[in-house]
């Protein structure tokens, strides 16, 4: 074992994620918490693997929801076998049998998209995914039809250590215990030779080309890989709720995970945990409180990529440089200086969409001069006077923000100067 | 022959639909190296336009206005988003575009609700144009091809018989000799963006009231234009005409053809076994995933499709 690769840090750092997640529903006992960290542990999985695709191989995926599709309904199918028949196979083994049906998929599929890198993998993953979502609703038989397929993870011989996975924390444990195996695979993928080829195919394709290597076969094998972890992750769904629709592998989940992944930060390889955690927190808890959630994601989305192309992972790793270079402590005042403007900005902005929400939407806008309930607040939305006011907060705003900001800039800039200069 | 000739004009005119808005993506391409996800999102806010405008002053107004508006959104999208975004590379620019299309998706359902709007067609165009072998062809159809056509002769003409058109083809290729010669080529990016958006919006005023204006139509359309794209080769205008036609036709003859896998394999003299879910299966059934059948064999046989000049 390299000694480098699992050094103590590391290791302190995973064994302290993982006691942390087991103690987190013991310290906390409530359903809505662990349903939520259900959630997140399939999501890190989904993102993860996704982005072996994206961020290590520079395949950008429109597709990747076929896999985890793929992972979810074999998932099912043999759950319902096992109930009826009683299988050799454990619930808690079957995230294997959907990490391989998802893997299968990878060579069957991958052998065509694959065979192009850039824009055209692009195109043809979206191609390949809305051909499978297609076919779902032609074959009912298989996928369900509009209304899917369930089952009930409490089947077979089951009982392994006395758990029979009913309970959600039971169910909860398994799903951490899977998350973790494979995010370990997945680390540890990225130390062997193939995972570093991955990296070398993403930046100079003609290169890895020139040194001996097939592109063609490189990305492939991630792809296959890729499959195998998606599918895992697509069984653990299945596990979880314990119906699968064809909701799962249609365009719309490619494009969450794709969304979740970027946010993140593709760079590096915890930027997609972070991604899935934080969107999956925040199509919860936003998304309980306002029905404006998918429009705040979409704008999130495009402020994230024209701002900060890195992901969020990239931005702490900045932080963290300029920690290291002892300059963090400078750029402090400048942060806590440009984030009242901001904030100014974010409330105008929440408030224009939210009265517009409101009044589109028709939540309950009565005729005549009656006040609407926009955020707690009692609101005449027919008079000029709400949306002036929300107007005003955001001209404000973006005043400041443009004044303060450009001086936060400067700092930062400077900043960066002075730690690229200690390099060199 | 009643079912050929209907069928075929049928496709033709969702061809020359098709290459409407393809014609734009692949110029779009050509030029910026952009594959612009949101290009549907554009011809679905060309039908949402169309709509609101018929409302207030009739279709006819619409028909100019809406593209030009969507046009103008398409311009300023490239000026303040995309060109923001070209500096970080193409995944980027990519990723930009499908956000794009993810937010126009939620800004129609908040202006227009999450059903599909009443947008007709006028009067003046509702009718039959001619009867043939006792079917009737509407006069809709007929307008819609004259406007593709129009259009595309327009193009055709701007593109290789004016200056601008000259100085566009020359920044397709050598942007930078172009610019040394004095033309501000971000600005012909920003129209080139424009006028492939404002044609995809003309698209949607002409589509959106022959099929249906609802917030999932950039979906459905969105990934079909990508197969035309695909299959006519990327940045090849002639591949994506002919792709055009050649996927209009197989989804209008494949929509009305009611025989089933058997029976086609029954033509050949090859009987499938029976009660297989597959073999049961109607080519009517089929239809949504020809044109992504189509793509993969294209792929598999002939990478750079149709009538593409390179391999990307």
């Amino acid at each position: 074992m390299n000694s480098a690769v699992f050094n103590h840090g590391r290791l302190l750092l995973w064994g302290g994620f993982l006691a942390l997640a087991f103690a987190l529903p013991l310290v906390f006992k409530s359903g809505f918490l662990v349903s939520l960290l259900c959630q997140i542990g399939i999501m890190v999985v989904f993102a993860l693997s996704y982005n072996m695709l994206l961020g290590q191989t520079g395949l950008l995926s429109f597709g990747h929801a076929v896999y985890y599709g793929i992972g979810a309904f074999v998932t099912m199918h043999m759950l319902n076998i096992i109930g009826k028949d009683g299988g050799p196979l454990t619930t808690a083994l079957l995230p294997l049998v959907g990490g391989l049906a998802g893997m299968l998929a990878g060579v069957v599929l991958g052998y065509v998209t694959t065979k192009k890198a850039g824009t055209t993998f692009a195109m043809i993953s979206l191609g390949i995914g809305e051909l499978v979502a297609a076919c779902a609703l032609m074959f009912p038989g298989f996928f369900g039809g509009e209304g899917g397929v369930s089952g009930n993870r409490v089947v077979g011989k089951g009982n392994l250590l006395g758990f029979t996975w009913g309970p959600q924390v039971e169910m909860y444990g398994l799903i951490v215990l899977w998350a973790f195996l494979a995010t370990v695979a997945m680390f540890a993928l990225t130390q062997t030779p193939l995972g570093r080829m991955a990296n070398a195919v993403r930046d100079n394709p003609e290169r890895a080309e020139f040194v001996g290597y097939d592109t063609q076969r490189v990305r492939y094998l991630m792809l296959i890989l890729s499959g195998l972890f998606a599918g895992i992750a697509g069984s653990l769904t299945a596990l979880n709720y314990e119906i699968v629709t064809s909701e799962t592998l249609n365009a719309h989940t490619s494009g969450v995970v794709l969304l979740m992944t970027f946010v993140g930060g593709i760079g590096f390889f915890y930027g997609p945990i972070i991604g899935a955690i934080l969107i999956s927190v925040m199509q919860i808890v936003i998304g309980g409180m306002t029905h404006a959630w998918l429009l705040y994601f979409g704008l999130f989305f495009l402020f994230m990529v024209l701002m900060a192309p890195g992901g969020i992972a990239s931005v702490i790793a900045i932080q963290r440089n300029l920690w290291l270079a002892g300059l963090f402590g400078r750029m402090v005042p400048h942060y806590l200086a440009v984030a009242l403007p901001v904030l100014i900005l974010l409330a105008g902005l929440v408030g224009l969409i939210e009265m517009s929400y409101a009044l589109l939407a028709g939540e309950g806008v009565g005729a005549g001069d009656t006040a609407t309930k926009v955020m707690k607040m009692e609101l005449h939305l027919n008079t000029p006077g709400p949306w002036l006011a929300a107007l005003g907060v955001t001209a404000a705003g973006l005043v400041l923000t443009r004044w303060i900001g450009g001086r936060t800039r400067a700092a930062w800039n400077s900043a960066l100067a002075t730690l690229h200069g200690d390099k060199s | 022959m009643e079912f050929v000739v209907i069928s075929l004009l049928n496709g033709i005119t969702y061809g020359l639909l098709l290459f409407m808005l393809s014609s734009g993506l692949t110029l779009i391409f050509s030029m910026m190296g952009i594959l612009n996800f949101a290009h549907a999102s554009f011809y679905m806010l060309g039908a949402y336009f169309a709509y609101q405008i018929s409302t207030w002053v009739g279709f006819w107004p619409g028909l100019l206005v809406a593209p030009l508006l969507v046009g103008a959104v398409g311009a300023a999208v490239e000026r303040y988003g995309l060109r923001r975004a070209h500096r970080f590379g193409h995944v980027a620019e990519l990723l930009f575009t499908f956000g794009l299309a993810f937010l126009v998706e939620e800004v129609v359902h908040l202006i227009w609700g999450k059903t599909s709007v009443d947008y007709k067609i006028p009067v003046e165009l509702d009718g039959t144009l001619f009867t043939l072998f006792a079917t009737d062809f509407p006069i809709y159809k007929g307008f819609m091809m004259l406007v593709s056509v129009g259009m595309l002769v327009a193009l055709y003409a701007l593109l290789t018989r004016t200056r601008i058109g000259l100085i566009i083809q020359a920044a397709l290729t050598k942007p930078d000799m172009v610019e040394a010669l004095g033309h501000n080529v971000p600005r012909i990016f920003m129209l080139v963006f424009g006028g492939g958006t404002a044609l995809a919006g003309l698209a949607g005023v002409i589509g959106g009231n022959a099929f249906i204006t609802e917030p999932g139509m950039a979906a459905a359309v969105g990934s079909i234009v990508f197969v035309v794209v695909v299959v006519g080769g990327l940045g090849s205008l002639g591949g994506a005409f002919v792709a055009s036609l050649l996927i209009g036709c197989i989804q209008t003859f494949s929509i009305a053809l009611t025989i089933s896998i058997t029976d086609v394999f029954a033509l050949i003299g090859v009987t499938l076994p029976e009660g297989s879910q597959v073999a049961r299966l109607t080519i009517t059934q089929l239809a949504p995933v020809l044109p992504y059948l189509l793509m993969v064999a294209i792929l598999i046989f002939r990478p750079r499709g149709l009538m593409g000049a390179r391999e990307s």
